[in-house]
This record gives C-alpha cells, sequence and structure tokens, in this order.
C-alpha cells in the first residue's frame, strides 16, 4: 500500500561518489586531450541538454501530450541539424505530479546532468517547489503550469507558456456578466492548480460584481461527489457553478450534477482543454462552458487568425503521429520548447543570454496565444490568449451566444 | 434541511457505503480462509474494471464482464499459486508485507498495459445524464446496480460459507490450519480458492462500479483502505457486518459533508476507524471471544 512506503523509496539516488571521481578523471584526461588538438574543438557539434520534468502518471492526463510533444520536436528538430548545428538531447524524468520527485528531479537535472534549461513541471505546485531551485542555479525554466503565481511575482529565471489563470477567471466573469449571472458555487480539484485558482476566483469576484456563496475542495482521488452537489443545491439562489480542476475527478461532478436533475450552467477551467475529461463526463459535459487557447478549435478558426497555421500545422503533427486527440497541455510544451529554442537560435548556448533573449521575444505565434514577453511579465500571454469555448455533441466548439 | 435534500444526502450515503461495503467483503473471504488481510484486494478491483472496458470492445456488455470476472480470477490464483502458496509457515506480517508488494506489483503492471489515463465502462442503462426520480429526489440507475450486485453477493457468501461443503472447509482453514489438515482438507487448495473468489467479487464490484467511480490503474488503493476501514469496523470475516459497516460510515461520510468542508470527509472515516480500534478492536459486530482467539 502506498501509505507505508515513503516517496523517496522510488526516487533514483544520487550516484556513488566513486563513480563521480572515475567520471571527473576521465574528464580531464579528454580535456588534456582535447587540448593536444586544437580545432578540433570547435569543429565537433556541442550538444544542449534540455531537461523536461512532466506528470505523465499520476492524478492527471497532462504529462502524456507534453512528452509526446517534446519527443516529436526534438526529433524534428534534430532531423533539421538541430540548432545552428548543435543537437537537442532532450531528458524526460516523470514526476508523476508529485512535488517532492520534481524537486529531486530538478536537482538531478542540474547538479548531475548539467543541463541547459528545464521545461516543465506539468502542475503548478510542482512549479511553484522548484522555482526557487532554478532561480538559485540560474537555469532557465519554462514551466508548462497555469497557475499566475508561478510568475507574478516575477522570478528571474523562471517563464511559463500556459495563459494566466487569473485571465481565465476574468474571462469567465465576463461571460457571467453578459449572462446575468452574480451568483456562484465555487469547487476546486485539491491539487496547486486548483487551489491557485480558488485564490484567483474568490479575489477577482468582486470586480465582476460577482458573489461566491459557497467553495468546496474535492479530492483528486474522488470516487463519487454526488454529497457535495447535494450541498451545493442547498443553497437555491447559485445561479451557475465554477468546477476549477486538472483531475478526472472534475468530470465526476459535472456527472453528480445533472444526474440529481440541477440544471445549472457549469463552467470550468481551461483544464478542462483535454477531450478525455468529455469523454469522461459522457451527455454530461455537453453546454459545459469554459476559456481555453484555440488549439481545440483550430481546424474552424478563420484564416485571417494569425495563429491558424501554427495550430493547424501542430495538431495534425500530433495526431498524425500519436493517433490521439490533441489537447491544450501539449501546446503548451510546444510553446516552451519552441520559445526556448528559437533564443537558442538567436542568441547561442548561454544560459544568461537566453535568458534575456526570451524576456525580450515580442510576437511569437503559439498555440497558446500570441507570445510577447517583457521584464514584467513572463507569460507573455494576455486576455486574448483565450476564447470561450463549450461541449456539443461530444466535441469542443467556440461558445456563441 | 427539506426531505429532497436530506434523501439527497442519504442516497449519496449509500453510495459510497455501498462500494466500501463490497470492497470489505473482499477483504473478509480471504480473511476467513487464511486470517490474513489481502492489500492488493483494491487491484481486483481495478483489474475487473480495466480488464471489462478492453474486452467491450469485442463482446456485449454482460459477457465482456463475466469475462473479466473470470479473467481476474485465474490472475488471483496465479498470484495465489506464485507468492503465497510456498510458504510453509507463514506469520500474519510476513503474508501482509507479501500483499501490499503484490498490490505495488499489479498497480505498475497495470499502467504499463493500459497507460495512465481514467476508462469507464458505460452506463449499463441509459447515459450519464440518466436519473431516477425516488420521493422527489433523483439518483443515477446505476447506484441501484451496484446496490442489487452488493445484495446479491452477500446473500449468496453467507449461503456458500454456511451450508456448502467447501465453504466451511474454508473457513475451518481459518480457524485452525493443522486441525483443518488432520480432517482432510487440502488447505492449500482451499487458500487459493479464496484467492479466486475474492478475485472475483472485486473484478465484478469493479466493473459495475467502473461508470461511477471510473476505473485508472491506480485507484485500487483508495478505495481498499476503506474497504479496509470498513472491514474492521464490521467485524473482520464477518460480511454481514461489512454491509452494515459500510453503509453507517457511507452515511457518515455523507451527512459530515452538509455541514463540514468537503475536505474533511476522509478525515471522518479514519477518526471513527481510530476510535473504533480502541473501543471495540473486534468491530461492531464482531464477537469478542472470537476476535481474541485470533492471531490477527
Amino acid at each position: 500500500m502506498k501509505f507505508f512506503i515513503p516517496h523517496s523509496f522510488f526516487i533514483p539516488r544520487r550516484r556513488l561518489c566513486m563513480k563521480n571521481i572515475l567520471k571527473k578523471a576521465v574528464l580531464t584526461v579528454a580535456a588534456f586531450g582535447l587540448l593536444a588538438v586544437p580545432g578540433l574543438q570547435s569543429a565537433q557539434a556541442a550538444t544542449i541538454k534540455v531537461g523536461a520534468i512532466l506528470a505523465e502518471t499520476g492524478p492527471s492526463f497532462l504529462g502524456v501530450p507534453e512528452a509526446n510533444t517534446l519527443r516529436m520536436l526534438t526529433e524534428e528538430l534534430n532531423a533539421k541539424g538541430g540548432i545552428n548545428g548543435n543537437t537537442v538531447e532532450l531528458i524526460i524524468k516523470d514526476s508523476g505530479g508529485n512535488p517532492e520527485k520534481a524537486i529531486s528531479f530538478s536537482k538531478q537535472f542540474i547538479e548531475e546532468e548539467k543541463v541547459f534549461a528545464i521545461i516543465g513541471p506539468s502542475t503548478s505546485g510542482e512549479t511553484m517547489k522548484i522555482k526557487n531551485i532554478a532561480e538559485q542555479a540560474e537555469t532557465p525554466l519554462v514551466s508548462c503550469a497555469a497557475a499566475a503565481v508561478i510568475v507574478n511575482p516575477v522570478a528571474k529565471w523562471v517563464f511559463k507558456t500556459p495563459q494566466m489563470d487569473s485571465d481565465a477567471v476574468k474571462k469567465i466573469y465576463m461571460e457571467m456578466n453578459k449572462m446575468n449571472i452574480s451568483k456562484i458555487a465555487v469547487v476546486v480539484g485539491n491539487t496547486g492548480f486548483g487551489k491557485a485558482g480558488k485564490g484567483q476566483l474568490l479575489k477577482i469576484a468582486p470586480e465582476f460584481g460577482i458573489d461566491v456563496v459557497i467553495s468546496e475542495v474535492y479530492d483528486k482521488k474522488a470516487t463519487d461527489l454526488s454529497a457535495v452537489v447535494a450541498k451545493l443545491m442547498a443553497h437555491k439562489d447559485i445561479q451557475a457553478v465554477v468546477n476549477w480542476s486538472i483531475v478526472p475527478a472534475q468530470s465526476i461532478i459535472i456527472k453528480n450534477i445533472r444526474q440529481a436533475g440541477w440544471d445549472v450552467p457549469i463552467f470550468q477551467s481551461h483544464g478542462f482543454g483535454n477531450i478525455k475529461f468529455v469523454k469522461a463526463a459522457g451527455d454530461a459535459a455537453e453546454g459545459v462552458i469554459f476559456p481555453a487557447g484555440r488549439l481545440l478549435v483550430a481546424e474552424v478558426l478563420p484564416e485571417s487568425n494569425v495563429q491558424k497555421a501554427v495550430l493547424v500545422k501542430y495538431k495534425s503533427d500530433y495526431e498524425g503521429k500519436f493517433k490521439e486527440d490533441v489537447s491544450t497541455f501539449g501546446g503548451h510544451a510546444y510553446d516552451a520548447f519552441m520559445i526556448l529554442t528559437k533564443a537558442i537560435a538567436e542568441v547561442g548556448p548561454d544560459k544568461a543570454k537566453v535568458r534575456d533573449a526570451i524576456e525580450n521575444m515580442k510576437g511569437f505565434v503559439g498555440t497558446g496565444g500570441v507570445f510577447n514577453f517583457s521584464p514584467e511579465n513572463h507569460n507573455g500571454l494576455g486576455l486574448d490568449a483565450f476564447d470561450m469555448m463549450t461541449v456539443k455533441d461530444g466535441k469542443f466548439v467556440l461558445y456563441t451566444k | 434541511m427539506d426531505f429532497p435534500l436530506f434523501l439527497q444526502y442519504l442516497f449519496a450515503g449509500i453510495t459510497y457505503g455501498i462500494i466500501y461495503a463490497i470492497v470489505a467483503i473482499g477483504f473478509n473471504i480471504i480473511y476467513n480462509t487464511t486470517g490474513i488481510i489481502n492489500f492488493a484486494q483494491g487491484e481486483f478491483l481495478m483489474l475487473g474494471g480495466m480488464i471489462s472496458i478492453s474486452l467491450l470492445h469485442f463482446m456485449p456488455l454482460p459477457l465482456a464482464i463475466a469475462a473479466a470476472v473470470i479473467i481476474t480470477m485465474l490472475v488471483g490464483a496465479l498470484i495465489e499459486i506464485l507468492f503465497i502458496r510456498w510458504i510453509d509457515n507463514p506469520s500474519v506480517l510476513r503474508m501482509i508485507i507479501i500483499t501490499i508488494g503484490i498490490s505495488i506489483l499489479v498497480r505498475e503492471a497495470a499502467l504499463h498495459i493500459w497507460g495512465e489515463s481514467v476508462r469507464a465502462l458505460p452506463y449499463f442503462i441509459g447515459s450519464a445524464v440518466t436519473s431516477v426520480s425516488i420521493l422527489g429526489t433523483k439518483i443515477s440507475p446505476q447506484v441501484l446496480i451496484v446496490i442489487g450486485v452488493c445484495s446479491i453477493v452477500v446473500v449468496f457468501l453467507s449461503f456458500f460459507f454456511k451450508f456448502t461443503s467447501i465453504g466451511r472447509e474454508m473457513r475451518a482453514c481459518a480457524a485452525n490450519r493443522k486441525a483443518a489438515t488432520l480432517c482432510g482438507i487440502n488447505v492449500k487448495n482451499m487458500v487459493t480458492f479464496s484467492f479466486m473468489l475474492s478475485a472475483g467479487i472485486g473484478a465484478l464490484a469493479g466493473a459495475v462500479m467502473s461508470p461511477i467511480t471510473y476505473t485508472q490503474y491506480d485507484n485500487g488503493t483508495g478505495l481498499a483502505i476503506k474497504g479496509f476501514t470498513v472491514a474492521i469496523l464490521g467485524g473482520l470475516g464477518n460480511s454481514p457486518g461489512a454491509v452494515a459497516a459500510g453503509l453507517i460510515l457511507g452515511i457518515i461520510e455523507a451527512f459530515s459533508i452538509s455541514f463540514l468542508p468537503l475536505a474533511f470527509k476522509d478525515a471522518v472515516a479514519i477518526a471513527i476507524l481510530l476510535i473504533i480500534l480502541f473501543i471495540r478492536p473486534h468491530g461492531l459486530f464482531g464477537s469478542r471471544e472470537a476476535a481474541s482467539l485470533k492471531e490477527f
């Protein structure tokens, strides 16, 4: 049983000292060898190591499309000759969504593998735990997690590609204002994403004249939530439910609300942007409203949309290679990889210069939106990165009303 | 609290309770034969769900579930033959550690076979939004199916252990291995059989509850913890007791949500387990004398 075994049990230990000494000895000999043959060093292409910490297993789906995307992009890039002749070596570690493992892997990346940059982690909770590790090691970190707290306040070496959860909240509240909804219930999953989202939902509500009547947190491993639905239904004045989560249990809430015969509008977060959640909720997912990047509706975008070409290419590449539906989470990894490699291509493999290049990058068209980074904004996306979506006949479509 | 709302909580509690109870019954079967707790019980549920979901592509639903039950029973037998059978003089602690190891092994194997994504069987009647109206409140028909299946299993098991010779032989093995052997009972075969039976019941439960709870490679663990709580609460080895205890725990959990934040639900369950262990270590429905004769 999981409980009896400390997590550290599963974490690979650092290599033995002997091995390190040996390694150093070999490196020293190699270095002398290189000195003896001048010119060889510059002729040989370097390898740029990129570490990725992704939740491939664990309670959410996030890490799999991200890992697939990174493998696909690395393969493509190296087939084209890498970045200015330097090949990229991708090392993916599966954190299972566990912050302790994320910490251990990030240290391993920095101290042992000596990676050039880190992509990920997938979840906000993990990113917050390793933020300072990346800062101290002065290693660029491009997170694939959503919470605004990752880049607000700004940390020098930390960037993130998913849209801000605060912007998603504003987008939802704007829609509610249009629908004359003012009293809402908030339910969130007990992950970093859920907790950060709850904070933003409660903080921003007064700006839009919205009153959060009740807020509840459910376990990410919950198996049935009909009792909490009963609790929400007890408040007759609730006009809408906001379900903010990235775990599969979010589909259970939707099902239980509809099974109880409650016909309330359900709003979800951008964490709903994986068709698997829709499949899990079945017919209950119909009509759920949520903000998301445009990747989910790439084909139906007007030709004039600047993102369309990028989105359609990524979508068809991904779906062709992996035979599964694309999700916004893979898109976050796509953006992270592209931004990082673009910066390296511009200024060469120098950590400090690459950091500056990302910070000053403008007008990069990614899957999440058009990125405009600045020293104040390490996310680079604004409110316009989101569109409201809904589910119709088991598919994501643009929400229009 | 008005009446429909009261019923809503009550049905939620019954749903939780019946799920816990059916897991607890699986614990009880193996306990009744071997005197140990099989911590891989939750994994049988997961296997039942996963295998029936995979088989659904090739055959109709009832057949898929039946096949999943049989396959899981074979897995249960295989586990017993490979890991338990050859141990000559098993101590309780050693057996428990072995079953914990098996549960991790099965979980990791499932991760490699089915991946990390969440799957579910379709609802047996209607869809995810279908509900039936009972006294002004609405519940999913699937809940009624789970309740029905669980009741049949409990009645079947009670008869099986009381009135069939093989059932009585299984109980004899738990009471005293040596005496059972002297009476001509093949203890080792009985243990294998108990693993098959509990695997089969676990798989059946895992399949019928899959539309409600979903099935994921690691969702057996959480269910096993709750099932274990209920098994202790009802008195180890006592199946009707497990059902009563399951319903009590489920209903307490559901009503605790009405005045406590949801996050405290599991804390309530574990607090009840601790109190029971302090006050009535033999469970609510177990007998003190019987418990004092057993090793564990």
